[in-house]
């Protein structure tokens, strides 16, 4: 089932036309990545699609981009709701500076939960989910600063599971971690996507082969090619991507 | 010679120049300290902190003056802490950024360096005439809020602008509103910053002198005030009028008062400094 439909999406930043024309469905339940060289619109793109832009003044966009069969750019349209909808995990880590529980029972504390047990009980299958419970069962109340960066960035994904969103969204999430803490994070990536529908941006080519059904490469604004992740790194089409992926330019 | 040389010159006679310049400052304060204490330290009792004032220098206290001060802080703080900060949230968090927003952010740091003399003169105008409230207490203390209010105002937008944009993302990626990503994460993490800013803002309030004058507040009171419409005295005001006295005894009590307000002031920027190195350790994840 199509559970992402962006429809000829045009974005501008002040007069910068930074994405152009774009158009695709993501299904459910699949990994889609990402590629293309840096500033070609792969975090602009990721980020239409939870409206982390709107925060940007110069931000203009065209087009229409369906969630679920939704404009989820529309009137009606509450951010906070397609938000817990739709997660997201940023490049850096970005905990909040309060104790490992407390970053997890956010969201749901956002959402005026407070029957504790719930809560708990949320944060506990969370950092399971995300292969952090082990290492941190004992520690909830430390500061979640004190993990190491591969810990933090997988206690972000803990944070994002626990209000139960049907989509994450990963912008380059293991660029900023070492190789081990990588691997760990790629085989989440892996564990999750039985149950939730990932869109990945990604510099590491053989990451994007490795993890993702999908790949949309980006070049320039424009989105020159999106397949099976097979196919584009095996027979692509055009040659900007032959030329990528090959490591030619980038 | 070339410009290497010059160069270093110049480096090395500017560092002894840094160097004077500190010490100079230091040393003046040393001696003025060292000064007062000689003249007053001997003085300072438990009935010096809780006499009235008197006609008689050695059966004179401070205890009006120390107690309008701290009523007048108390007042002050009620009304300029929670103004300011909500000034300083909206003007960051919610104002757009235009023109006007550049307009009123300029004007507000000028009002910071305002003489102090201009606000009492306002304050006599507004507070104690217009709106009928005399020289009291709520009159001075409104009076030393629209005084302190740039200063905090501007703290407080400096220490929302200190957080880092990352965790504003983290809050509102996981659905939080603006109003709950302000309230739980931006303002906790800028609570350092803030609380320096209004610490220092108050410790400046508690040793304005002009203001008050301009205002009518007495310099002789013979009663602890008890309720914010009534007349004050604070301790620069009692140690103005003690050290502007000929005798010998005045003087003395002039220099003990000098030092608790000094001790005050000296805590108040020790607790403010204290935020401000925690924060700062906490503010680089
Ligand atoms: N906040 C912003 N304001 C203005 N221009 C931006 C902003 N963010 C990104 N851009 C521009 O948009 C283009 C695409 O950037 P981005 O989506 O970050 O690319 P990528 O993630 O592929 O590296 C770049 O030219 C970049 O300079
Ligand atoms: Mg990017």
């Amino acid at each position: 089932m199509k559970l992402i439909e962006a429809d000829d999406v045009n974005v501008y930043y002040g007069d910068n036309h930074v994405l152009k024309d774009i158009s695709l469905s993501i299904k459910e339940n699949t990994v889609t990545a990402f590629i293309g060289p840096s500033g070609c619109g792969k975090s602009t793109f990721l980020r239409t699609l939870n409206r982390m832009n709107d925060y940007i003044d110069t931000f203009r966009l065209e087009g229409k981009i369906e969630i679920d069969g939704k404009n989820i750019y529309g009137k009606k349209v509450k951010v906070e709701e397609l938000r817990q909808k739709v997660g997201m995990v940023f490049q850096k880590p970005n905990p909040f500076p309060k104790s490992i529980f407390e970053n997890v029972a956010y969201g749901l504390k956002i959402q005026g939960s407070n029957d504790k047990d719930l809560i708990a009980d949320r944060v506990e299958k969370s950092l399971k989910q995300a292969a952090l419970w082990g290492e941190v069962k004992d520690i909830l109340n430390k500061s979640a600063l004190s993990l190491s960066g591969g810990q933090q960035q997988r206690l972000c994904i803990a944070r994002t599971l626990a209000v139960k969103p049907s989509i994450i969204l990963m912008d380059e999430p293991a660029s900023a971690l070492d190789p081990i803490s990588t691997a760990k994070i790629e085989e989440l990536i892996f564990e999750l996507k039985t149950k939730y529908t990932i869109v990945i941006v990604t510099h590491n080519m053989q990451q994007a082969a490795r993890i993702s059904e999908r790949t949309a490469f980006f070049y320039l604004g424009n989105l020159v090619e999106y397949d099976k992740t097979s196919e584009i790194f095996t027979n692509p089409k055009h040659k900007q991507t032959e030329n990528y992926i090959t490591g030619r330019f980038g | 010679m070339n410009s290497l040389r010059t160069n270093r010159l110049l480096d090395t006679s500017f560092k002894y120049v840094g160097i004077f310049a500190t010490l100079f400052g230091l040393v003046m304060l040393a001696i003025f300290i060292f000064n007062i204490l000689g003249d007053g330290i001997s003085r300072i009792d438990w009935d010096f902190l809780t006499s009235l004032p008197s006609r008689r220098s050695s059966k004179a206290g401070i205890l009006t003056a120390w107690t309008g001060t701290a009523w007048i802080m108390m007042l002050t703080a009620l009304i300029a802490i929670p103004l300011g900060i909500s000034a300083g949230i909206y003007l960051q968090e919610y104002g757009k950024k235009n023109r006007l927003a550049a307009i009123v952010e300029v004007n507000i740091s000028n009002l910071a360096g305002v003489p102090s003399i201009i606000y009492g003169l306002l304050g006599l105008e507004i507070f104690v005439r217009t709106l009928n409230m005399g020289s009291s207490l709520l009159a001075g203390a409104c009076t030393l809020s629209l005084l302190i209010l740039p200063v905090i105002i501007v703290a407080t937008r400096e220490a929302l602008k200190a957080v880092p944009n990352s965790l504003r993302e983290a809050s509102y990626g996981m659905g939080a509103t603006k109003w709950q990503t302000i309230w739980y994460q931006i303002l906790p993490a800028a609570s350092g910053g803030i609380i320096t800013g209004v610490i220092l803002a108050l410790s400046r309030a508690v040793g304005e002198t002009a203001p008050l004058i301009v205002i009518g507040a007495l310099a002789y009171v013979p009663f602890v005030a008890q309720s914010p419409l009534d007349e004050f005295t604070v301790l620069p005001m009692q140690i103005f009028n003690w050290v502007s006295r000929p005798q010998k005894g005045f003087l003395e009590n002039g220099a003990a008062a000098i030092i608790v307000l000094l001790a005050i002031t000296f805590c108040m920027n020790g607790i403010a400094i204290y935020f401000r190195n925690r924060w700062q350790k906490k503010i680089n994840w």
